[in-house]
């Protein structure tokens, strides 16, 4: 068990690294030139200079990269071109608002998509499915972008027309001092970011569900004289949940996507619409900071979700 | 009294082709503390019977009357069944592998059913259970309580099935072909432990099984199932020395168990009819030796002997012997020109790497055989003793770490390339499951036509004149040429195994439990097409099989193996009537066959009741 956690993370630790050579490169070979970012349109040619020797973009390539490892590794990751801010503290103030997004995106889309998978495989054919079903088409046919416009559209600008706020259009509130009001500003982007997945999970529960339960352990379950309540809950939700722990890690990064998407449409300032700033400022550092953030978000949710796996699954253990 | 009763069972299973009548009009009475036998091929409705009666089939309809305990268990309320289901009901499944839960531990899985049914504390639970896993032959049982299944063997996860259906001690235990997937030894031993346990307790049981050597040796009454139908009930012991229904003398005809020198197997022509439609007449009708003209348009009534026998067929005598109308075929004796030669075979998994050098585990321990032409060598042994390990050596599949195997008098380590192709044509494998061997999604004529394919040999129209050749050989119907694998039943699969083998007219064939997976019925038919192309064609065979009724049936030579060992090495006969090694006489001991048939001398019919058609 240690032995494969050890495993686990130098293997993510190679993940990050390849990533950071490769986004660390693929910029320096982008057209533009930093030093003129930097210094703005009217700056002369001796401040170039002086900016480039600051910046240590007059060094060879690899020297640079080493530079911006070493310092990268204890948090360090640079100064934004435009307005000279450390990048680790500007990305460090829009986290609260995209953690909150996505860990709650991930809480709503497996508190709405289990449920329905299981609701559905329990009486296949019967209404309950027919409902379950119908959620799954809708939500695997709207693309994030439509779900957020239309839901901004229904939840927040009708009612507001007839004079009363039933949710706010987004803005990101603190979670501290008033977590309703947290919870209350976030309540669209959240089901907007998680129906989709939803969906597709509520898919997958159901096939998994329906496969289980035809299992012969079920039958000796039932066979037992359990209630039929435990053979479902207990028996069958086991294995059905299991697989499900491993399609979540992959599944990550799609929810990264998505909240970039999000953040945009009700004016979140997280850090992907610090993202999206960056690249059309052409902000390189951020960029950077931005992308190998996210590669460790998703490195570290994999190792979590492959120990939650051997965890769950005695015979990979 | 009855322990349990079930009065005209009927059970019907709505599916997407339509409802299949998969039980119809049952009856039968469990005595107390007997053992009862149900036997019938299989998709003859045995565990549809029976997992009706505990209301275990979601989408049947049941109809009829199940007594138990003063009540109609088919009538009762969804709670009170659960009280039933395991705590008065035992039940113990066929495959243990899958009937356990992987997820939980074995322990957890028995005491689960304890707290289900009674209020006990979990200290005293767990102490329950590993007192009856340390019962059922699970050692270090207090260690042992918190693997989980898939730590244990199959016949260990058996015994777990077993202690989980006796730890509230229920009055009837329903086993469901319990032994059926395990080794002859183990499969004996579990046998025995039932046998005990229900003796200590008192416990009624009823076993399903298509084993009758089994049955015969350890039932008190016997039910033969045939497409959902209750075709013979009796006391045992005159049912297997004159069954009275000619089904039931089929099966005991076709059963290698049921062992007389050099004859033939008796096959039951056919296989088991479609339950989607039920028949005007009698449902065995189409593959019964002894049928009448009346039997294909007038239901058969029931018929009661004088010696407890009740039989739903037209006979009012015991039927033709099939088994004597077949006169035993001699057998050219083997030549001396000697086709494979092994020796000093040695095999290591896992060893021998960069990082544990000598870690092996060594699956063959050196192995000397030789094979000649036109004889068939047994290969007999449990599971994991390496004797498909062998075989894939054998037919150059898998490298040997040492020893020499020689075909056709050339060393295979000494060829080249293409003097080893050539080579590889002359060994054929056919594996055990006819299932799985076969790749779904090709057609039969493209699958028995792969040797061509891979050999470059014959292409075309050729090739398909080839592969229609091979398949009337093995008694398939050319004209499915076509058709997939999916198409055919299981003893079908094996033939079109078989056709692929004979392709490029190998030297030696290598059958890996080719029989395993069949009903004995159909068993025969593939047992009795392998010696019959032999001796028309002159091939050599090796047969592996851990079952040394079918194995005595059809070898001329017989070699015991034992931990990657050959441990003994006979003529058949000789090894059955006079066994060297402890280990053979374990095995041999560990076999049952079937008690001789009499004739039914001083059997008359007592009475017979038309039954209303069902
Ligand atoms: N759950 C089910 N759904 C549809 N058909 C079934 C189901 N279970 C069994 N059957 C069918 O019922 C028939 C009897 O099967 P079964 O009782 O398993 O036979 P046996 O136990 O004698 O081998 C077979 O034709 C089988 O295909
Ligand atoms: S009724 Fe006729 S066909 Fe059916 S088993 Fe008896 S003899 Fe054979
Ligand atoms: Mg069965």
């Amino acid at each position: 068990m240690i032995r494969y956690l050890f495993g686990r993370v130098a293997f993510g630790a190679l993940i990050l690294l390849t990533l950071s050579m490769f986004v660390f490169f693929l910029f320096f070979v982008a057209p533009g030139d930093p030093a003129r970012m930097v210094a703005g349109d009217k700056a002369t040619e001796t401040q170039l200079i002086q900016i480039r020797t600051n910046l240590g973009l007059d060094r060879p390539i690899h020297e640079q990269y080493l530079s911006f490892l070493g310092k990268a590794v204890t948090g360090d990751l640079g100064f934004s071109y435009r307005n000279q801010q450390p990048v680790a503290k500007l990305i460090f103030n829009r986290l609260p608002a995209t953690l909150s997004l996505v860990v709650g995106g991930v809480l709503v889309w497996l508190a709405v998509g289990i449920p329905i998978g299981i609701m559905s495989a329990r009486h296949p054919g019967g209404v309950r499915d027919r409902l379950g079903q119908g959620f799954i088409l809708i939500g695997l046919s709207f693309p994030t972008f439509v779900l957020g416009m239309m839901s901004l559209y229904l939840f927040y600008f009708l009612p507001r027309q007839s004079g009363f706020m039933l949710f706010p259009a987004g803005g990101f509130k603190p979670f501290l001092p008033n977590p309703a009001i947290w919870a209350w500003h976030l309540v669209l982007p959240w089901t907007t970011l998680a129906l989709t997945t939803a969906a597709v999970y509520a898919r997958l529960t159901r096939g998994q569900m329906l496969e289980v339960m035809g299992e012969d352990y079920i039958r000796t379950a039932r066979a037992k004289g359990l209630s039929e309540r435990k053979v479902v809950w207990k028996h069958g939700m086991r294995a059905t949940l299991t697989p499900l722990a491993t399609q979540l890690g992959a599944d990550i990064a799609l929810l990264l996507g998505g909240a970039i998407v999000i953040e945009q449409v009700y004016g979140l300032q997280g850090v992907g619409a610090l993202a999206v700033q960056a690249v059309a400022n052409q902000d390189r550092p951020i960029i950077i900071g931005v992308v190998l953030l996210g590669g460790l978000f998703i490195v570290v949710a994999n190792i979590i979700v492959d120990i939650a796996y051997v965890l769950l699954d005695p015979r990979v253990r | 009294m009855a322990v349990l009763e079930a009065r005209h069972l009927s059970v019907d299973i709505p599916t997407e082709d339509g409802v299949i009548h998969a039980v119809r009009d049952v009856s039968f009475a469990l005595e107390a503390g007997e053992l009862f036998g149900i036997a019938g091929e299989s998709g003859s409705g045995k565990s549809v019977l029976t997992q009706a009666i505990l209301g275990l089939l979601p989408n049947a309809t049941v109809t009829g009357e199940v007594l138990f305990e003063g009540r109609n268990l088919l009538g009762l309320k969804p709670a009170e069944l659960q009280s039933i289901r395991g705590s008065r009901i035992g039940m113990i499944f066929q495959d243990p592998m899958s009937s356990l839960h992987p997820y939980y531990t074995v322990g957890s899985q028995i005491t689960e059913m304890i707290h289900a049914h009674e209020k006990v504390d979990k200290a005293v639970a767990r102490r329950r259970a590993v007192d009856l896993l340390a019962r059922v032959g699970i050692s270090e049982a207090d260690r042992r309580f918190d693997s989980f299944p898939h730590q244990f063997s199959g016949g260990m996860r058996q015994r777990v099935m077993i202690a989980m259906a006796l730890i509230l001690n229920p009055p009837l235990v329903i086993a469901d072909e319990p032994t059926t997937a395990l080794d002859v030894t183990v499969q004996a031993q579990i046998v025995a432990l039932l046998d005990e346990m229900r003796r200590e307790r008192g416990t009624t049981v009823v076993m399903i099984t298509h084993d009758l050597g089994l049955l015969s040796s350890i039932a008190d009454h016997v039910m033969v199932m045939y497409a959902g139908r209750r075709m013979e009930l009796g006391p045992s012991a005159p049912l297997f020395a004159a069954p009275a229904h000619p089904y039931t003398a089929g099966l005991l005809a076709s059963s290698p168990a049921n062992y007389e020198a050099g004859a033939e197997l008796v096959p039951i022509p056919g296989r088991p009819p479609s339950l989607l439609e039920t028949p005007r007449g009698c449902v065995f009708a189409p593959r019964c030796a002894s049928a009448l003209p009346r039997c294909t348009t007038e239901a058969p009534p029931l018929r009661v002997f004088s010696d407890g026998l009740q039989s739903l067929c037209w006979l009012e005598g015991p039927p033709a012997d099939a088994a004597a109308s077949v006169a035993a075929i001699a057998k050219a004796p083997a030549a001396d020109e000697i086709v494979v030669k092994a020796e000093g075979v040695r095999l290591t998994y896992g060893g021998g790497s960069l990082f544990n050098p000598g870690a092996g585990f060594e699956v063959l321990k050196g192995i000397d055989l030789e094979l000649h032409r036109g004889e068939t060598l047994g290969l007999v042994g449990e599971s994991g003793c390496g004797k498909s390990t062998f075989a894939r050596v054998l037919a150059g599949l898998i490298p040997m770490t040492h020893g020499k195997v020689s075909l056709l008098g050339r060393d295979l380590g000494s060829l080249d390339g293409r003097a080893w192709q050539a080579m590889r044509r002359e060994v054929q494998l056919v594996f055990q499951n006819p299932f799985g061997a076969l790749n779904p999604r090709r057609r039969v004529g493209a699958i028995i036509g792969d040797p061509y394919r891979i050999h470059g040999l014959a292409g075309g129209a050729e090739r398909k004149r080839e592969v229609q050749r091979l398949m009337e050989l093995v008694g398939l119907n050319p004209e499915h040429y076509n058709r997939f694998p999916s198409e055919f039943s299981g003893g079908q699969r094996q033939r079109i195994g078989i056709a692929r083998a004979l392709a490029l007219n190998p030297s030696l064939i290598i059958y890996d439990e080719p029989v395993s997976a069949l009903d004995v019925s159909i068993q025969a038919q593939v047992l009795n097409l392998m010696r019959s192309l032999q001796r028309d064609l002159d091939l050599t065979y090796l047969f592996i099989s851990h079952d040394l009724a079918v194995v005595r049936h059809v070898c001329d030579r017989i070699a015991v193996m034992q931990a990657g060992q050959i441990v003994e090495l006979a003529e058949a006969e000789t090894l059955y009537r006079a066994p060297q090694h402890p280990y053979t006489r374990t095995l041999l001991a560990a076999s049952v066959t079937t008690p001789p048939r009499h004739s039914a001398a001083g059997r008359t019919l007592v009475s017979s009741n038309v039954v209303e058609a069902a």
